[in-house]
């Protein structure tokens, strides 16, 4: 066995691959929120519930329907992004002439009723979701052995988040997305449906947490809770990597999955506190993120 | 008086009224947890209500307030007044810093900001051996006030809550109908514009967001002394929804809000506290009534029919 730092390498390497595992998670999370916040001048603190949901949808429709994990993967974002187009036309539109703090306060009340009624009916415990037979097993890449599943959802991750800069950057439709975060009455007098794309982009924003969720159900156990835990620290890294560019979000989150796993490695105790601090030395160093434009 | 309209002149002899009456009729100790939960709300909405500062972590400092109080008061056998004080003191230092960090950037980021700190100081409490992990600091001993007042009797602690609760109210009060306070609005309504007059805006932010946590640490350490425990539940993220949720409901931006929401939400969590995860959703829906039909809360409401500020 051979040695980095005194560390096992496969130690090491291990903790890297959880650590980019969960930046997978943190750049899907960060990614949504910041399409959300661009367009709707909303902080969805909803977001967490809505990737909870999308690990039970995968989960339900195992357990009762017989569906299993590749149908998931596609009908679990439609599910929760159709729930989500739904609480976007009943309830979050009637804040946009508000004071957006109120569309905080608003999506926190939506969180706590998610989270607790799923929780009145699945209790906190937690259910396992089995890892689909094709990706069971392992690989020997030579310095580690890799679950073949971690390595999927660090791959498919990758490729979603790219997806997604590509829609944003290089297609109409993310340019007309773009105009309207830029300036929506302008966009709108030249006859685009803006009510109708700010629906279809929080819809779009909470089938990406869906989709992050279902990739962690056979990774986490799929609980009511999964959700809080992981959106304060997607929060963290939306302050540290600033709101302003896609890129910028999907990087930061995966940067700091690493940060998380080294720091698992090296200091354990660390391990939980690690990105706030992180987020603290960005505060003080460039008080408008990594990638954030100065206000 | 004090900057007190005839109006709310009368509201407060009400609620002093009821304050002295209630344990008559009320449990004490039910009323106690009432008294600790209007403060540590009072001193939240002196930010969102006056500054337009949400800060979303606000448990951090009510809950080290709480720990610092019963820490000192089992340890040291500090006198009751004196642990509620350094836990109000130890609350304000840590405002200082989270306040300072948070005031670098505007609007959400503040309260992502507060959020994430709050959070930290949460593991940190996780992991800090004085604060005894899962089990927190148990049977803190209520002690005696300045050294002879026996507080075990339920009534002596009724007392003593209710005047810091009164004390704590006339501050945060005093605070806001003072020059120092007119600025903090106005920084609320338009804050390029008084930028533009002068004021260093963010000096009056930091300031007004140490008082409210130093008067979120006095509140949580009055809870502790009260129940003789401090837990992790005091420094959770539920806490801080919990005071949004208090302060919300009873009004953001009044002065007498705060205490009719913690009223309302202690005696709504003491009727559900049978139907577990149902207080969540309860809170929940409150939240979303709130948002969508009742931005005034209940006494902004009545205030609103009876042309009054309250």
């Amino acid at each position: 066995m051979f040695m980095i730092f005194g560390i096992p390498g496969p130690l090491l390497f291990g903790q890297l691959l959880l650590g980019l595992i969960n930046g997978a998670f943190y750049a899907l999370l960060s990614l949504g929120l910041a399409v959300i916040f661009g367009l709707l001048n909303i902080i969805n603190f909803a977001h967490g519930s809505l990737f909870m949901m999308g690990a039970f949808a995968a989960w339900i429709l195992l357990e009762y329907l017989g569906i299993g994990y590749w149908p998931a993967l596609i009908l679990s974002p439609l599910i929760i992004g159709a729930f989500g187009l739904l609480l976007e036309k009943t309830v979050i539109s009637r804040l946009y002439k508000l004071d957006h703090l109120y569309g905080l306060l608003l999506t926190f009340g939506l969180s706590l009723i998610i989270e607790g009624l799923f929780r009145n009916y699945y209790g906190s415990s937690g259910m396992p979701y089995q890892i689909p037979p094709a990706l069971s097993g392992a690989t020997d890449l030579g310095f580690m052995f890799m679950p073949n599943y971690r390595g999927w959802v660090v791959v498919v991750a990758v490729v979603v988040c790219f997806a997604t800069w590509l829609v944003i950057e290089k297609t109409r439709l993310g340019a007309t997305l773009r105009a309207a975060t830029e300036n929506a009455p302008m966009v709108q007098a030249f006859g685009v449906n803006v009510p109708r794309l700010v629906t279809l982009t929080y819809a779009a924003g909470v089938a990406l947490a869906a989709f992050a969720g279902v990739l962690a159900a056979p990774i986490y156990s799929v609980n009511p809770n999964m959700g809080s835990n992981f959106i304060i620290v997607v929060f963290a890294v939306v302050v540290i990597g600033g709101m302003g560019s896609i890129l910028g979000s999907i990087l930061t989150g995966f940067m700091l999955g690493v940060v998380e796993g080294l720091t698992k490695v090296f200091y354990p105790q660390g391990s939980a506190t690690v990105i706030f601090v992180v987020m603290v030395i960005v505060l003080l160093m460039r008080p408008a993120g990594l990638f954030g434009k100065a206000a | 008086m004090w900057g007190f309209s005839r109006a709310q002149a009368a509201a407060l002899l009400v609620m002093v009224v009821l304050v002295v009456v209630s344990p008559a009729v009320l449990y004490p100790v039910f009323l106690m947890k009432v008294l600790c939960f209007a403060l540590f709300a009072c001193a939240f909405n002196l930010l969102i209500g006056y500054v337009g500062l949400l800060s979303f972590g606000h448990a951090a400092f009510f809950g080290m307030g709480s720990y610092i109080s019963a820490w000192t008061a089992k340890n040291w056998g500090l006198s009751p007044e004196l642990a509620i004080l350094l836990g109000g003191l130890v609350g304000m230092a840590l405002g200082v810093i989270v306040g300072w960090l948070a005031i670098k950037r505007q609007g959400l980021y503040f309260a992502m900001i507060t959020l994430a700190l709050s959070q930290m100081i949460y593991f940190i409490c996780v992991e800090a051996p004085f604060t005894g992990g899962e089990d927190g600091i148990q049977q803190v001993p209520r002690g005696r006030l300045f050294g002879f007042i026996s507080l075990n009797p339920d009534m002596a602690m009724y007392w003593v809550t209710a005047i810091v609760f009164l004390a704590g109210f006339l501050f945060i009060h005093r605070i806001v109908h003072s020059p120092f306070g007119q600025v903090l609005k106005a920084i609320r309504e338009n804050e390029p514009r008084a930028v533009s007059l002068g004021y260093r805006t963010n000096d009056y932010k930091l300031i007004a967001f140490v008082l409210s946590t130093f008067v979120a640490g006095i509140a949580g350490g009055t809870k502790a002394i009260v129940f003789g425990i401090a837990t992790l539940t005091d420094v959770h993220w539920s806490m801080s929804g919990e005071v949004v949720l208090i302060t919300l409901l009873g009004g953001l931006g009044t002065i007498f809000g705060p205490v009719v929401g913690a009223l309302v939400v202690s005696a709504m969590e003491n009727y559900l506290a049978q139907f577990g995860a149902w207080v969540t959703v309860t809170q929940g829906v409150i939240f979303v009534a709130c948002v969508l039909a009742f931005r005034r809360g209940i006494v902004g409401e009545i205030g609103a029919k009876l042309r009054l500020a309250l």
